[in-house]
């Protein structure tokens, strides 16, 4: 079965043909990141200005480089939410037509089941499992018993863990993305602030960062007034032990109460050095398994792998009504 | 009308939301401005619960919007930290203007965009736990601030 992918939930223009939920045979990703950089992130007018300009092209490349045609597609996959609400209507309504125009069914995928299904490409899933997905917008613990059934253990009741880093970043006055910046500085530093641990004790799964975040700005500000020389590296250090200890303590503790097979880390931040050295090196009795770098970031590969296990799950399209939603619920989505 | 306020825990910023959830009429707007840290998406949750939304409410800054369905009104929760320089967003307009609940954060960077009534809450982080308040709104908005005054510490 040929799966058509669509994702333009944020900054990337991505479409996918990937042959029974695990055949990647094209993934063309245009990434707007270098247009959003000047303004320290995602500008929702200008990313959708950029998806329109770039989706015939990535369209025709992505049949393209698959050696297919329109006509051997069996199943449309596109990313309904959540994400930015113009960006996500440019990727459903180019996915709509293409349905229409080529008689092809169509099926709505939640970005995060995205995510989480990037690591079937590479390993097959199995359950139960837990997955941590960590990205700009999203930190979350979500159980699954089975193909294409989610239960969200806990998220982040404050900011998101890119989010912080974002914020963390543009106070160092580093570039944005923070993320691979605060990563790559860590490594030369030491955790000698030794920042709270936010939550690591509670008894729920749920996160919180926006203290830290503070707790991290505050202390800049404080050695900016008293003359105090900044050490970047030893700062991100101190931020990213002080994450990691957090993200790693809870999935451990999920993975004992659930008794899981697997762990799957999801996400953008899953590409953070930090975080992948200390899971593996705490979590040894299970695989954890990490999507390779091209699948960890937004593509539509991962929808059409998450939109093939949909569909044999539900056995069921959506039609033509269906649309983009900022906030969808994984549930509304998909249960 | 223009009023300060101190606010020295949690439970006097969910005061404030509440007084400020019982004056909500379709189309209002909150404007809140405060450095990084300073509590603006906590005054929103605390806002969100006195709305009867019982989603947890996040931050909205990689998004810059999330909508909360809920009746009798819509929340939208924006964070326009990165139209800095922009100045507006046109995907937003449909929101702002609209019958639901807008609380923007960072809302000088659009103010190009936005309507002059509005309520308009800066808060200035003196330490951990203090706030300082000010409070602005005209218009429709000058009777919300007279009922904080009434109601806040008393």
């Amino acid at each position: 079965m040929y799966v058509l992918g669509v994702e333009t939930s944020c900054d990337e223009t991505s479409v996918s043909i990937v042959k029974d939920g695990k055949e990647v045979l094209s993934n063309e990703v245009l990434s707007q990141i270098d247009i959003h950089k000047e303004y320290g992130g995602v500008v929702p007018e200008i990313a959708s200005r950029e998806h329109i300009k770039g989706i015939t092209f990535v369209f025709d490349k992505a049949i393209r480089d698959a050696g297919i045609g329109f006509d051997d597609i069996d199943l449309i996959a596109v990313t309904e939410g959540p994400g930015l609400i113009g960006s996500l209507l440019i990727g459903v309504n180019a996915a709509k037509t293409i349905s229409l125009n080529y008689h092809i069914p169509i099926i709505g995928v939640h970005h995060i089941t995205g995510h989480i299904y990037a690591s079937n490409i590479e390993n097959d899933m199995q359950f139960p499992l837990i997955a941590l997905v960590v990205s700009g917008g999203h930190t979350e613990l979500i159980l699954m018993k089975e193909h294409f059934s989610f239960e969200k253990l806990g998220e982040t009741q404050d900011d998101a863990v890119g989010e912080a880093y974002d914020k963390v970043a543009r106070v160092l006055g580093l570039p944005y993305p923070g993320g691979p910046v605060v990563d790559k500085l860590s490594r030369q530093g030491i955790d000698k602030y030794h920042f709270p641990r936010p939550m690591i004790d509670t008894d729920d799964f749920n996160f919180s960062f926006s203290g830290l975040k503070s707790h991290v700005i505050n202390l800049h500000h404080n050695m900016i007034q008293r003359n105090e020389h900044i050490n970047a590296p030893d700062f991100c250090r101190s931020f990213q032990e002080a994450v990691t200890d957090v993200l790693v303590r809870k999935t451990i503790k999920a993975k004992e109460k659930y008794e899981v097979k697997q762990i799957v880390v999801a996400g953008g931040v899953a590409a953070n050095s930090g975080l992948r050295e200390k899971m593996r090196s705490s979590i040894q009795d299970i695989p954890v398994y990490f999507p390779k770098m091209a699948y960890c970031t937004d593509n539509a590969a991962m929808i059409a792998v998450a939109g093939y296990f949909k569909y044999l799950k539900q056995k069921k399209y959506d039609d033509l009504m269906l649309n983009g939603s900022s906030r969808l619920k994984m549930d509304e989505g998909e249960l | 009308m223009e009023l300060k306020l101190h606010v020295g825990s949690l439970n006097d910023t969910d005061l404030l939301a509440k007084i400020i959830s019982g004056n909500l009429f379709p189309g209002f707007i909150i404007g809140l401005t405060g450095d990084l840290g300073s509590g603006k998406t906590t005054f929103t949750k605390y806002l969100a619960k006195h709305m009867g939304i019982s989603d947890n409410l996040n931050s909205p800054t990689f998004t810059i919007l999330k909508v909360y369905d809920h009746k009798p009104y819509n929340l939208y929760h924006m964070d326009v930290y990165r139209l800095e320089g922009i100045g507006y967003d046109f995907e937003l307009d449909d929101f702002i203007y609209s019958d639901g609940i807008s609380v923007i954060e960072w809302y000088p960077y659009i103010e190009e965009m936005l309507p002059k009534e509005m309520l308009k809450i800066s808060i200035t982080t003196t330490d951990d736990e203090q706030r300082e308040l000010e409070i602005v709104g005209e218009g429709r908005y000058e009777q919300i601030v007279k009922d904080i005054s009434n109601r806040y510490g008393h």
